[in-house]
């Protein structure tokens, strides 16, 4: 049994802005991937999400706490070690079209697997292994092999991709938001194919924001808010009996073809006319509504801006109001600086930026709310 | 009808010939109506978007004529077209979210496009700025950010709330919504419809690949296929009820929220569109259409099939015939099963 474990891993990037601070892009993470499942990473942008693949990927490392594959810590292999682990363990990424050099032809990304873990192997049988994994992906060889990146489609260069990935001893596959370039026609193809993967052993991390497609390939589902874990497990309950208001929030936002949002119109809006200077560049009275969930009037600034009271609360303010609460974190994509060593202990909050959302590095705890099913406490 | 699009062709300069990326395109718009414009990438609904407001070097409107309440757009003539921009019509880029001029201030930005279009009471829009911003929950400090201090989200907003300041009739919202997370994207589309409902646009275009997002805020939805119109109807009916072979298989190719791979085993479309540079004859979805028969070589009439439902699809037609000469009221609806 390959299995790979989370232990309690923490992220925390330095953020760029003037005003410096810490983002925690990860807040002691714990699960497991075990072989044949596929589980579902679901989180926003700034959620951290894809920092936990690319510390799976041995990309980025941790601040606090320890990857494990096989029952050993993934830091602490050595460049051959790490090569056996990339034989075992490779991701796909979100944007085929930059996943590929331009200038060379796309089978390039074989012959580079080749020439690192294929050295001795022959023509013939290298082709016949390469047909194998074109095959495992249902592309035909005639028409992918020798073409240009451009000469292909976004479904064909990320199928190529994952081909590439099989040509390897692989059990492990990140998979980063794989389809959300791919057209609609595509895009099925490329799940299904993950689905076969899975069945043949394959485990499989399938981040993405998109809970339909999640729901529809995963075992296992895995919420991630502000780096923590708000929600976890089998995908069926969760999105049968979700628990906690976040991820409430996240499926009421999935646009779905045969139910409509219930849209409510916004009140007026007043504005005095010498309004800004009134208002002042400020950012004050911006702390008031950091610290809740999506649920909080988002007006901000107090004075000039006047939103009526029947627009409060309604649906309407509330996705408007968790977009305000996003804009005011900051990116922990963005930001690659250099690490910090931070204590980890009690609740002591980091401000992210100079924004005042203020998450504690301590992330809320997770409790059972069925069996396979574990809910964070609201935050 | 606020708008409406007659017979347009709109080809690009290629160094082998002219591709022709949007072929004999028509539909109109009522006052206040979302359209929602679906298609693969490479169907030309972009293109269509972009020839309704900005003819760029490589693009040249070969044929048809625009109309903008009761006026017709010279699109052909970029001087021409210059002061209708932004007053008649706007667009929201595609990748709107890097549209933003990276050395500029928002303020600085929104003081420039007033200046060019010469409006006067700059202090008014201001104001009127001012309140959108409100609206939608965005600070006036925004104003005094660079683009990149901005989250995707919020210069995703900003760059609606610029495209629509001067009131446009006619707003093209070029994949507003790809690119931003579930809650954003609901932000979005009901910025949008929120918008139209006050009148800061009389109509909208919507172009995107996501039919979902388009069933939550368009009242009607064209699909385009290789630079053709293969089907328009309201919304409902495109949901419900889509006529045109592939506006079903495409319905079908999405995974509603609750179906599981091992419940329901969802399958694309086989094939790929068509390379428009050398288009097949006839109609160009019969290649990858489970249902094509001969007549399909000659090219189908885009044709009012129901009243507000019009599809190119010979099939669909020729038993839309027999059930009308069968003595059926050509109104009444046809039931999917039957219908292919």
């Amino acid at each position: 049994m390959t299995t790979v474990k989370l232990n309690e891993v923490s992220k925390l990037y330095a953020a760029t802005s003037r005003a410096g601070g810490l983002t925690p892009a990860l807040r002691k993470v714990s699960f497991e991937l075990a072989p044949g499942e596929v589980i579902s990473l679901i989180g926003e942008s700034g959620s951290g999400k894809t920092t936990l693949g690319k510390v799976l990927l041995r990309l980025v490392q941790p601040t606090s706490g320890s990857v494990t594959f096989d029952g050993k810590n993934i830091a602490s292999y050595s460049t051959k070690g790490l090569r056996d682990y990339y034989r075992q363990v490779q991701g796909v990424f979100q944007d085929p079209f930059s996943s590929y050099n331009p200038v060379y032809r796309a089978d390039r990304v074989f012959d580079l697997v080749r020439s690192v873990y294929f050295k001795g192997v022959n023509d013939r049988d290298w082709s016949a292994k390469l047909e194998q994994s074109l095959d495992a992906v249902a592309l035909n060889p005639a028409d992918v092999l020798g073409r240009y990146p451009h000469q292909l489609s976004g479904g064909q260069q990320q199928r190529l991709l994952i081909a590439r990935a099989l040509l390897l001893d692989v059990k492990v596959l990140i998979a980063d938001e794989i389809i959300s370039m791919l057209d609609a026609s595509t895009r099925v193809d490329v799940l299904n194919l993950l689905v076969n993967l899975k069945r043949q052993g394959l485990a499989i991390l399938f981040i993405t924001h998109d809970l339909s497609l999640g729901n529809y390939v995963s075992d296992r589902t895995v919420i991630l808010r502000h780096g923590a874990i708000v929600e976890m497990g089998e995908t069926v309950k969760i999105f049968g009996n979700p628990q906690h208001d976040y991820t409430k929030m996240l499926l009421s936002a999935v646009p779905e073809l045969h139910k409509k949002w219930q849209h409510t119109p916004l009140g007026p809006v007043t504005v005095s006319a010498n309004g800004y200077g009134a208002n002042g560049h400020g950012a004050n009275g911006q702390g008031a509504n950091g610290q809740g969930a999506g649920g909080h009037e988002a007006t901000g600034d107090g004075g000039a801006a006047e939103v009526a009271e029947d627009g409060a609360g309604t649906p309407v303010a509330t996705a408007l109001a968790h977009a305000s609460l996003l804009d005011e974190l900051t990116h922990a994509e963005r930001v690659v600086k250099r690490d910090f060593r931070a204590v980890f202990g009690g609740n002591r909050a980091v401000a992210s930026g100079r924004s005042q959302v203020a998450v504690a590095l301590e992330p809320p705890a997770l409790h059972e709310f069925e069996p396979g099913h574990l809910v964070a406490e609201p935050e | 009808m606020s708008v409406s699009v007659q017979s347009l062709v709109v080809a690009y300069r290629g160094r082998r010939g002219d591709v022709t990326a949007v072929d004999d395109v028509s539909f109109s718009l009522a006052d206040g109506e979302i359209m929602g414009l679906a298609g693969e990438s490479g169907s030309g609904k972009s293109t269509l978007g972009n020839a309704l407001i900005y003819l760029d070097a490589r693009m040249r409107a070969a044929g048809g004529k625009v109309t903008v309440d009761g006026t017709e757009l010279p699109i052909s003539d970029t001087r021409a077209m210059r002061p209708l921009r932004m007053t008649r019509v706007s667009l929201v880029p595609q990748y709107a979210m890097s549209a933003l001029p990276p050395t500029r201030k928002i303020r600085k930005l929104i003081t420039d496009l007033l200046k060019s279009h010469h409006v006067h009471d700059r202090a008014e829009v201001m104001t009127e700025l001012r309140r959108r911003f409100a609206l939608i929950g965005l600070k006036d400090d925004v104003l005094d950010k660079y683009p990149f201090e901005l989250s995707g989200g919020m210069r995703q907003r900003v760059t609606i709330i610029l495209s629509t300041l001067l009131n446009p009739s006619l707003l093209i919202a070029d994949e507003v919504t790809s690119a931003l997370d579930v809650s954003t994207q609901r932000a979005v589309g009901e910025m949008l419809l929120e918008f139209r409902d006050r009148g800061y646009v009389k109509s909208v275009i919507a172009i995107t690949h996501d039919l979902a997002i388009l069933a939550q805020i368009a009242d009607s939805i064209a699909i385009m296929y290789a630079g053709r119109l293969a089907e328009r109807a309201s919304t409902e009916a495109i949901v419900n009820n889509p006529l045109h072979p592939y506006t079903q298989a495409l319905i079908a190719s999405l995974p509603a929220v609750g179906v599981r791979h091992d419940e329901v085993t969802l399958s694309g479309i086989p094939g790929r569109p068509p390379s428009l540079a050398n288009p097949p004859s006839g109609c160009r979805f019969r290649t990858r259409c489970a249902f094509a028969f001969d007549k399909c070589t000659q090219t189908p009439p885009f044709e009012e099939i129901k009243p507000g439902h019009h599809v190119a699809c010979w099939k669909v037609s020729a038993e839309n015939a027999v059930t009308a000469t069968a003595g059926h009221e050509q109104s009444a609806g046809l039931p999917l099963e039957e219908q292919v």
